[in-house]
């Protein structure tokens, strides 16, 4: 298992199952953690993130966290391999632009990455098709208690796990879910669920978007807090109240999409199918919103020749890295409109 | 991605990329706009943000004596403008100025109550002895003092789980 492996399937958490999965894309927990008597990253001298880096990949690695791992050395690694990495939520942004020694070890079935050296020496995250929050958080716990039979992780007695930002003290559970709200959106309801998340004290944001800036109909919401509240009551709100609420706003929007609207909803949703199974040139933004709109159609049982799976694959490998590698080779911006829009007519050909 | 809303004076702090008949629109709004257009997202607010909150409220306040931590050397003003703590240490040696900023940043919570890793009973103490010594093998190497170093060393792996 390698890289460029993984250009070639699309990941065991995009496969379009799972509870929820007209709504919820994918569910996601990570673990903050830091060795024990080792200053924070920020802080350490560069033998010692050297000596973190190394000791940390020996221990991932012969501790068997899953069948199969693999891991990148993301300091040597060629900013294509980065960026692929990035575009596959296996590391984050900051992560693959760094300069220190650092990696990731990455389960073959991707639903386990572990990044070393990122902000906290480690950043544990689980994976899962669908709202299934508690099997991702029932595995990543066990990877983490796993870990602590090797590892002794700088832990206080008021403040729980320490961690380089504040923000993460405490149990450093960050959990998240990714939401397909296409309904909410057309229907300008949206609003709605900010003020649920709000009320819930839970972050919202776009997807795939830097910073506050919101890419199609795709929300993360996640956990504000980490201190305070134990690791079950954390899932619990999401798992009792907020996710729910969320799935059934969207799920009812799109029924009165159906019963009122039908016509108009069909009218976006086939003419961005054309659009995908007949441009030459195009942007992964737009790419973006025409899938997601096919997966509305999907959802809603109007298109019935195209599989989620298939459209779940297209978000990821028609972004810019995966269709380099994919074509094994450097493009500009218009050389790869040419080749996603190329790749997505092969992919949905009726 | 400064600028002003499209709308009013505010400064923008939403950017959102809509593709509109093929066509790529950005719009750039400020909260209350967005809130309007029903288009708002609440991003986490970044600890930056919080940081720079926390002075302005604070900065009334009598000067204190900046807070440091022996091991890292971080000071309290350092962490304010990065955002990130040095040593695990920095949780005690900064409490007093940290403190009302973390229960700001954690909805006033001040206490884990979750989950205990199974050797924690015998560390606290231990864990700061370990990095004592690792402040002081990195100072014996900065100094070139390698007989110490090694012996640092030496003695950082006896006490090391
Ligand atoms: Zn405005
Ligand atoms: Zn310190």
């Amino acid at each position: 298992m390698s890289l460029t492996d993984l250009t070639r399937q699309a990941g065991e958490w995009l496969r379009g199952a799972g509870a929820m999965h007209d709504v919820v894309i994918s569910s996601r927990t990570r673990l903050a953690r830091n060795l024990a008597g080792m200053p924070f990253l920020s802080r350490c001298t560069s033998a010692q993130q050297h000596e973190v880096e190394q000791r940390l990949r020996r221990e991932v690695l012969d501790a068997a966290l899953t069948r199969e791992m693999f891991y990148v050395d993301v300091a040597a690694a060629g900013p294509l391999d980065r960026q692929l990495l990035v575009e596959r939520h296996l590391i984050s942004r900051q992560h693959g632009a760094a300069e220190h020694p650092r990696g990731v070890a990455v389960s073959s079935s991707e639903t386990v990455s572990i990044m070393i050296n990122e902000e906290d020496h480690l950043r544990l995250q689980v994976l899962r098709s669908g709202f299934e929050l508690d099997e991702a958080f029932a595995e990543i716990n066990r990877i983490d208690d796993r870990l602590e039979e090797r590892l002794s992780f700088a832990f206080h007695s008021r403040y729980g796990y320490l961690t380089a930002c504040p923000t993460n003290v405490g149990t450093g559970l960050r959990v998240s879910v990714m939401l397909h709200l296409p309904a909410l959106k057309l229907t300008n309801t949206i609003e709605k669920v900010v003020h649920a998340a709000q009320d819930m004290h839970m972050a919202i944001r776009g997807l795939y978007g830097e910073g506050t800036e919101a890419m199609g109909d795709f929300f993360q919401l996640s956990n504000q807090t980490t201190l305070g509240k134990s690791e079950g009551q954390i899932l619990s709100e999401f798992r009792d109240q907020i996710v729910p609420a969320i799935v059934d706003y969207e799920r009812k929007a799109r029924e009165g999409l159906v019963r009122q609207q039908l016509l108009a909803a069909d009218d976006r949703i086939f003419r961005s199918l054309a659009l995908l199974r007949s441009a030459m040139l195009i942007s992964s933004e737009e790419t973006m919103y025409l899938l997601s709109l096919v997966r509305l159609g999907i959802n809603l049982g109007r298109i019935r020749d195209v599989e989620l799976k298939t459209v779940n694959e297209l978000f990821l490998l028609t972004q810019p890295a995966h269709l380099q590698k994919i074509h094994n080779r450097e493009m500009d911006a218009a050389e790869r409109a040419a080749c996603r829009a190329a790749y997505i007519r092969q992919r949905l050909a009726p | 991605m400064k600028g002003k809303c499209e709308k009013c004076d505010r400064p923008a702090t939403v950017h959102m990329t809509e593709i509109i008949g093929g066509e790529k629109i950005e719009k750039h709004l400020c909260e209350q706009c967005a809130m309007t257009a029903g288009i708002t997202i609440k991003a986490n607010v970044p600890i930056s943000q919080m940081l720079e909150d926390f002075v302005l409220a604070t900065s009334n306040a009598p000067e204190e004596a900046p807070l440091s931590c022996d091991y890292c050397g971080i000071t309290f003003s350092e962490f304010r403008s990065k955002g990130l703590l040095g040593c695990p240490n920095d949780y005690d040696a900064l409490e007093r100025q940290l403190l009302p900023l973390l229960r700001r940043a954690q909805e006033g919570a001040d206490h884990h109550v979750g989950k205990v890793p199974s050797r924690a009973g015998d560390d606290q103490a231990r864990q700061t002895n370990i990095l004592r010594l690792r402040a002081q093998l990195r100072d014996a190497v900065a100094a070139e003092n390698y007989e110490l170093a090694a012996r640092l060393r030496d003695h950082i792996k006896e006490v090391e789980p």
